[in-house]
């Protein structure tokens, strides 16, 4: 399937590889994220990969100057066209890191809900979760807000019908078959099953998410003492 | 050289032409909502036009000058006065010490943007002095203003010597500049979800600014659009302007803090030459539809930049030929 080119509004244009949440097609957005990023365009003020979609926001008042198309859009369809090479095959390249969470009920507010509601112990939703390594497929809803997919489905959850509304940072939740972690406060209606002691969100560090698309991500179980530990003396890097 | 916030307002925070660049991070562009406004108010004072503004709602905060500075008001009217006279928008005015900036009633408009000759000294994050309130950063420490805040002001230039504030004799004409509340928008992506009465209602109908009006988003009440359910939406990016389409049929157009992605179906975008006019929309405000393609869009974006151009132009001039005229030294 030939990729799909929209604009999305009158200073952005999105190009959809594939209809569907896939590591691979997600794997050709971020390589295509990193090409793009790479080029250094003038006028482009941000490039925004999310699923099965990568989106090139322009400044269409500074690209107008240098324009060998009728409009900004079509000027940037081309560029586009030239430079977003799909790697079908695209090498991955990513970084692994391991989160620890504390999955203890004083954080975990939701895991006897998951449980109960598939049939298995508390012990068996912690150690599904922490089975897999996820991938980062997107980060958006927060500053540094990762939706790392996919869950075992028998942990998947849908979300709360009625959100919470403070979430704190560092917990760890799911909804559907996405896991994240709430690098801030914030109202919020996953399933909270665990807390970090990480730190996801630094506004004074350069690089200030912790988390990055692409990023393959496993869990592992620490106690409330080590979780107090961590918190009290720094971070562990990834 | 400060200002100081004597009674805090509904929530007044510093705002640039918005941070760039880390949406791919989550972190969204933010921004002043009404940048005509912004970019009048600081031409006006002679700043660059994108230089930080503070943006205030009603009730706005009031504010006391403990050295004498050139400001202007942009946007909404919200009756300022300076000592109890009155103080129109679009005028620069020379604030002298130990005055004080008060908004006393509301006239018009949702948002009022103050420029100080030089700018306003403010906390740079991410290369944007824009107030970014979910991660405080940014502006005035990441909060919006507080009382007994002090604002400081980033000009050492001398100022002229007059001793009681005194309005300056012109006034921007800012009427080609807005555009009236009937919006144009592109088709979005999932613009063909709707069945063709929608798409038809989506122009001939009125719609209603509802109560929610704030910087995330503008939630509008209206008779719900009919649409066929997407077998699946997957979350992608959306920008200044998306109209997503919530499950009741109902509208939300995404504003300055809008995040970077969303799951909702976006049917259209509103055309960003006429953001500013949505952002000075109040509750209860009738709004209508019709669309329009990307080489109009980019038009009218051209047209209004030239007008502001040629404003800034006029107003180079005038300011120069004033501080020429009243510097003693």
């Amino acid at each position: 399937m030939p990729p799909r080119i929209y604009p999305t509004g009158d200073h952005a244009i999105t190009i959809e590889i594939g209809d569907r949440i896939d590591a691979g097609i997600n794997q050709q957005v971020i390589t295509l994220f990193r090409q793009l990023k790479a080029l250094n365009h003038p006028g482009v003020r941000d490039i925004i990969p999310a699923y099965q979609t990568l989106t090139v926001v322009y400044d269409p008042l500074s690209i107008k100057k240098h324009l060998s198309h009728p409009t900004v859009y079509e000027h940037m369809e081309q560029w586009l066209l030239e430079h977003a090479t799909i790697h079908a095959s695209a090498t991955a390249n990513n970084r692994h890191i391991r989160i620890p969470v504390c999955y203890d009920p004083l954080f975990g507010l939701d895991t006897a809900f998951i449980a109960q509601s598939h049939g298995l112990s508390v012990d068996e939703v912690i150690r599904l979760h922490t089975n897999r390594t996820y991938r980062v497929y997107m980060i958006g809803f927060l500053p540094g807000f990762a939706y790392m997919g996919t869950t075992d489905e028998r942990i998947a959850t849908p979300r709360k019908t009625s959100p919470r509304t403070t979430v704190p940072a560092g917990s760890v939740g799911i909804a559907g078959e996405q896991t994240g972690i709430y690098p801030l406060d914030s109202p919020g209606g996953w399933q909270l099953i665990g807390r970090t002691p990480l730190v996801m969100f630094d506004i004074n560090n350069t690089t200030p998410c912790f988390l990055q698309p692409g990023d393959e991500v496993q869990f592992y179980s620490i106690d409330i003492d080590t979780f107090h530990q961590l918190t009290n003396h720094g971070h562990p890097g990834a | 050289m400060a200002i100081r916030v004597l009674k805090s307002g509904l929530l007044d925070t510093i705002q640039d032409g918005g941070r760039y660049g880390f949406q791919h991070w989550g972190i969204n562009p933010g921004g002043v909502m009404d940048g005509i406004a912004m970019q009048v108010a600081n031409m006006l004072v002679g700043n660059h036009p994108e230089e930080a503004v503070i943006e205030m709602h009603f009730p706005a905060a009031e504010l006391l000058f403990e050295a004498p500075s050139l400001i202007t008001l942009a946007g909404a009217d919200f009756c300022a006065t300076i000592n109890g006279e009155y103080l129109p928008p679009h005028q620069p005015v020379w604030v002298d010490k130990d005055a004080v900036l008060s908004f006393t009633k509301h006239i018009s408009g949702a948002r009022v943007y103050i420029a100080v000759f030089g700018g306003w000294v403010a906390n740079n994050w991410l290369g944007s002095a824009s107030t970014h309130l979910k991660a405080s950063a940014g502006g005035n420490g990441g909060k919006a203003l507080q009382k007994n805040d002090l604002l400081l002001l980033k000009t050492s230039q001398s100022m002229p010597a007059l001793t009681h504030s005194m309005r300056l004799p012109w006034q921007a004409d800012i009427r080609e500049l807005y555009t009236g509340s009937n919006f144009y928008f592109i088709p979005g992506a999932e613009y063909e979800l709707l069945n063709d009465a929608a798409k038809k209602q989506l122009e001939d109908a009125s719609f209603i600014l509802g109560r929610q009006y704030d910087r995330m988003g503008y939630r509008l009440q209206g008779a719900g659009l009919l649409y066929s359910i997407p077998k699946e939406q997957i979350s992608s990016a959306v920008t200044k302007g998306t109209m997503q389409l919530l499950p009741d049929g109902q509208l939300i157009i995404l504003m300055a803090d809008h995040q970077t992605t969303g799951g909702y179906p976006r049917i259209g975008h509103v055309i960003s030459a006429h953001i500013p006019s949505l952002s000075q929309l109040l509750p209860g405000a009738e709004i209508s539809f019709q669309q329009t393609d990307m080489a109009t869009a980019e038009e009218w974006l051209f047209r209004q930049q030239r007008n502001l151009q040629q404003l800034q132009n006029a107003c180079t001039f005038r300011l120069a030929e004033w501080m020429a005229a009243h510097h003693t030294n």
